[in-house]
């Protein structure tokens, strides 16, 4: 008869209206600054430099070696390398960033940059509430805005931040036999050491060979 | 202290006029009274199109609109601070007018559209003593002011100079006249069996109760058949959905006022609720019994909250019908106008003369209902005789 379909809708539609008051399973809307949804293990929005230990200068692991600078698609990452140079987590003594800016309004949280990092020191963040009335030096992120402590990477991506410092443990101990061959066989184990760890892809700055001075590419 | 808080707006009112001179007193008196209304049934607006965004976003199973409250405070009022900002956006926005417009029809529209929804406030029965102009021939003047909104949607669409405008008037103009016919048709049922065309004598008509049960008209068979096409009739002469094809935004934009901005946008918008107030004001009238309360026990609440709560139900039950029913096609609509709701408003008007001649019992509840059921049935079965429904069948696509 003419008008059933349309007492059907229209019981459908109560039942959303009154049960909608009734089970709130049935709204899904998540009233943002109140309620928040915890962020996937995979969620990233902008990269962040990660740093060991609890001093941010001393323990960054960057050592300005900038393949993400020159591998970043939208050019966002800017580095200045340091003249002198400062200890790693493994005791090799390292140049470090002096300027380390990401500009994460050209920013386009495609990750490439934490691919291509050799040492673990570059990962994307979680935050994204970054919203600034500043749009030029509010969307860039010096190096004291993007070092955060590793215990903080633990916390948001932690099984990523598990094999990450399974990684450096790893090397940890390659460069402690490394010391200890050295130590074991000076002169012999120099070439060795420096092959394998051109196999590995390890984290070898420049040289030991060379002279503590700036190559000539940087100028 | 019943009586008092019932007669408040009237006591009021003689008191404020009575500082007056006797000669000033009439245009004294309509003045206050347009105040009044100028004031509640905005405010009445404001209030519904939070209610429309809530409830449709309830039925959807969202919250709607529940931020804006007191500003600078944490007081949110669950949303129902959202019609503040709006207005005043409404108001601080361009008034965009086209180079090609007919410019003086353009700026007219609006205005056209308002004054004679204003007006059909007048002669309505907002509660015991609360007509403002207590016609005669109250039904008359509603009905004939009201149709003066046509020329105002048709005044839009055509000096808009825009085809989206002109097909949303034309569609307004067809849905309209035909949807007018059936509306008035059965009012006159009512007018029939009260014997008299004066709002107020029609809701005292009605204020009269058997067994604590009111008198409203729409509990007799006729009166049940006449609200419900009524209401189906106000529904389309208010543009609502599933009635909104002279302003489908899927098809036509905004139809007849897409190219309306700022305030004069707003004033659509109002002359749109409005109108659609006023019309279930005329249907409450009619068939819910007006003030009156529907059981004897209740005769204490105030006349005025009565016809408000009134309605404010039946403006629920609009949104409820939007948020569940789709628009209809235009031929779609225009059968349903012609080949449905004109037979059976007429079929109405014939059981309503039967209704008043047999005798007072049980036999004439049986024939009219007969009446009316059988003619449901057989109107209901001819309506989708011809419609094809099931799978679409392309002719040329394929």
């Amino acid at each position: 008869m003419l008008g059933e379909q349309i007492i059907k809708g229209m019981a459908v539609t109560a039942k959303n209206f009154f049960g909608s008051y009734v089970s709130k399973d049935r709204l899904t809307t998540v009233q943002y600054p109140e309620e928040r949804l915890t962020p996937k293990e995979n969620t990233r929005q902008f990269p962040f430099l990660v740093f060991d230990g609890d001093d941010a200068e001393k323990g960054l692991r960057c050592v300005a070696c900038q393949i993400c600078e020159k591998e970043c698609p939208p050019q966002c990452i800017y580095i200045v390398k340091s003249k002198d140079k400062k200890p790693d987590y493994k005791g090799q003594m390292q140049v470090y960033p002096v300027t380390f800016d990401i500009d994460i309004s050209v920013c386009m949280s495609c990750s490439i940059c934490v691919e291509v990092c050799p040492f673990e020191s570059i990962k994307m963040n979680n935050e994204f509430e970054l919203s600034t009335d500043d749009r030029f030096k509010g969307l860039l992120l010096t190096k004291k805005e993007l070092a955060k402590p590793n215990s903080y990477y633990q916390q948001i991506h932690p099984q990523d931040a598990k094999d990450s410092d399974a990684v450096i443990a790893a090397e940890k101990v390659k460069a402690e036999a490394k010391a200890k061959a050295a130590a074991e066989a000076k002169a012999k184990a120099d070439a060795e050491a420096k092959a394998k760890a051109a196999a590995a892809a390890a984290p070898v700055g420049t040289p030991p060979a060379n002279p503590p001075t700036p190559p000539p590419a940087a100028k | 202290m019943a009586d008092k808080i019932d007669q408040i707006f009237v006591t009021v009112l003689h008191f404020l006029v009575s500082y007056l001179p006797e000669a000033w007193r009439p245009l004294a008196s309509s003045l206050i009274c347009i105040a009044f209304i100028l004031m509640v049934f905005p405010l009445i607006f404001s209030l519904t199109t939070i209610f429309e965004r809530k409830g449709i976003g309830r039925i959807q199973n969202r919250y709607g609109p529940n931020r804006v409250g007191i500003p600078f405070t944490k007081i949110r009022l669950a949303g129902f601070g959202q019609f503040l900002p709006d207005g005043v956006k409404m108001l601080t926005k361009e008034d965009v007018v086209p180079r090609a417009a007919d410019q003086v029809v353009h700026f007219l529209a609006p205005i056209v559209l308002l004054i004679p929804v204003l007006l059909t406030y007048a002669v309505l029965p907002f509660g015991r003593n609360m007509a403002i102009a207590d016609y005669d021939a109250g039904l008359l003047f509603f009905l004939a002011v009201g149709g003066a909104v046509e020329i105002s949607v048709f005044m839009a669409g055509w000096s808009s100079r825009n085809k989206y405008s002109l097909l949303g008037a034309m569609r307004a103009i067809a849905q309209m006249v035909s949807y007018e016919i059936p509306l008035i048709l059965s009012g006159v049922t009512v007018v029939m069996i009260a014997g008299t065309l004066n709002l107020s004598q029609i809701v005292e008509h009605q204020n009269q109760y058997t067994f604590g049960i009111a008198h409203w008209f729409v509990f007799t068979p006729w009166g049940l058949v006449g609200f419900i096409l009524f209401f189906i009739a106000s529904l389309a002469e208010s543009n609502r959905s599933p009635f909104d094809l002279p302003e489908a935004e899927s098809e036509i934009i905004a139809g007849y006022f897409t190219e309306y901005s700022g305030f004069k946008f707003a004033l659509f918008f109002l002359g749109e609720y409005l109108g659609m107030f006023s019309i279930i004001g005329l249907g409450i009238t009619l068939f819910l019994g007006g003030w009156t309360s529907p059981v004897s026990f209740l005769t204490w609440i105030p006349s005025w909250i009565w016809f408000l709560t009134k309605m404010m139900a039946i403006v629920f039950v609009f949104i409820w019908i939007r948020a569940t029913l789709p628009r209809l096609r235009m031929d779609q609509l225009m059968g349903f106008a012609w080949k449905f709701m004109l037979p059976l408003a007429l079929i109405n008007i014939l059981v309503a003369g039967l209704w008043h001649f047999m005798s007072h019992d049980w036999q004439r509840w049986l024939v009219c209902s007969a009446i009316i059921f059988g003619a449901y049935v057989v109107l209901g079965r001819g309506l989708m005789a011809n419609q094809k429904l099931g799978k679409r069948i392309y002719r040329y696509a394929e």
